[in-house]
């Protein structure tokens, strides 16, 4: 049997773990009622899962929706067919991520970007360096307005400056890159 | 003596500095032996799940490869590792193809993962097996009369890895009850902060602390506690960032639980870490320091 777009499409998704509940919704809406953030949505979150459903690939992965979600998990303990739109949300996000869908409206994969490159180069997240990054490639002007609450983090103690060194950083390397291999074969 | 693998969490090097250190500082009084897992990594956290599910599995796997040889619980003191670090863990069990992957991967660093690793919330050992009974006979300054607004923030109770109830979770309200203290019952208790999108999405984030902030002191709360570094940073860090945009004036102190069971305990302003507090608790707690 030829596959359908649709076909295609949902099971992209549901080859990830956590995405296989996918078929599983009935579109009763109660993800899109408990989430805090609905409103920024350009698609609601039910509305999404709707979309991946049709099969309107493209659509969903350049639009800025699933990176408004907080991973708050309310939608995910209150689906009734347990669907776990949490994880399809972050799925999404990946595909865009993957398939270099560049997304203007918000700075959220700006912002992911920063973190994974501090886990990347440290072996954990150095979080000034990780806001340093980020700033400099979103806006550094924005950085301005948020030095008061840095220097607030840094007088408290809790924004160091350097990161820490950590041993097994080379170990955390060679694992990813193999990972990267083997997954990919 | 009860022994765990303890995994802080990047934060414990930075912005959550005051929940290591007030979680270590409890441990001796309640007869645990936090042992830090050596040389941990990342646990895989939420932003690098999202951009990359199966290779933020690898990099738990890590964490849970090397919390394997030691034989114990793995004990976490921060909600988002431990979703993470729970979250891969149950797809490596549950998925074989990517465990045999990962355990490729992990081999060139000659670590291997069974699976048989526990993955717990700290709250949730304090709860379960130290038990909010025991903590009660460890308290020397009780801290009667003041009123103390539990938030559990999501990843606390959401999804279900945990043990609380992810609509109604009690068991900070059980610890705050155990300290003397009185646990201030108010409905947001367990709805979001704004997580890490406070930096690239402020205003919604505002907003919902905006929320949080005005819940817990129209109930009558003195102060906050919560076990989770990002939800304490972002109510204590930003607060004057709600202020300023809602024209507000909260002047709310957010503690850890860990610090405010230390404070119960009759341990030091230094021990528990206060000073890494942005709104001082130290008014609040004076008569309890």
């Amino acid at each position: 049997m030829e596959k359908t777009r649709a076909n295609t499409f949902v099971e992209e998704v549901s080859a990830v773990p956590g995405g296989e509940g996918i078929r599983l919704c009935i579109q009763c809406g109660t993800c899109t009622a408990s989430c805090p953030s609905a409103t920024r949505w350009e698609y609601t979150p039910s509305g999404v899962i709707a979309m991946i459903r049709a099969g309107m690939r493209d659509e969903i992965l350049s639009s800025s929706s699933m990176w408004h979600c907080l991973s708050c998990y309310f939608c995910t303990v209150r689906c009734p067919r347990n669907v776990k739109p949490t994880e399809l949300f972050h799925i999404l996000e990946g595909l865009a991520s993957q398939y270099g869908f560049k997304i203007k409206e918000t700075r959220t994969p700006a912002m992911y970007r920063s973190f994974v490159s501090s886990i990347k180069g440290n072996g954990r997240v150095h979080e000034f360096g990780m806001m340093f990054r980020y700033y400099l490639t979103t806006n550094p002007l924005a950085a301005l307005k948020m030095l008061p609450v840095g220097l607030q983090l840094f007088s408290h103690r809790r924004m160091p400056l350097l990161p820490r060194k950590v041993k097994g950083k080379d170990d955390l390397s060679k694992i990813i890159q193999k990972f990267r291999e083997v997954r990919g074969g | 003596m009860k022994y765990y693998a303890y995994f802080p969490g990047c934060s414990s090097e930075a912005t959550a500095a005051g929940l290591d250190i007030s979680a270590q500082a409890i441990a001796k009084p309640l007869d645990m032996e936090l042992i830090e897992l050596e040389d941990w990594t990342c646990c895989g956290s939420t932003p690098y799940g999202s951009l990359d599910e199966l290779e933020s599995i690898a990099v738990a796997a890590r964490n849970l490869a090397l919390a394997e040889k030691t034989g114990l619980d793995l004990v976490t003191p921060c909600s988002s590792c431990f979703v993470t670090l729970s979250k891969a863990n149950l797809h490596l069990k549950e998925h074989r193809e990517l465990m045999s992957q990962v355990n490729e991967a992990l081999a060139v660093a000659n670590l291997e993962y069974h699976g048989d690793v526990r993955v717990r919330l700290l709250v949730e050992v304090l709860m379960n097996e130290i038990t909010p009974k025991v903590i009660a006979t460890k308290v020397k300054r009780p801290l009667n009369g003041l009123k103390v607004a539990p938030y559990y923030g999501c990843q606390e109770a959401r999804p279900n890895y945990g043990f609380d109830d992810p609509e109604f979770p009690l068991a900070l309200d059980r610890l705050v009850d155990s300290l003397g203290a009185e646990a201030v019952p108010y409905p947001l208790k367990n709805h979001c902060c704004g997580g890490s999108l406070v930096i690239s999405e402020e205003d919604l984030a505002l907003d919902l602390m905006r929320k949080l902030l005005a819940n817990a002191v129209n109930n009558g709360a003195q102060c906050i506690t919560t076990p989770c570094p990002l939800c304490q940073t972002n109510l204590d860090a930003y607060q004057s960032r709600v202020n300023s945009k809602f024209k507000t004036n909260y002047n709310l102190p957010v503690l850890f639980i860990t610090q405010l069971i230390g404070v119960a305990f009759g341990l030091n302003s230094k021990d528990l870490g206060l000073k890494t507090n942005i709104v001082p608790p130290q008014k609040v707690l004076a008569q309890y320091l």
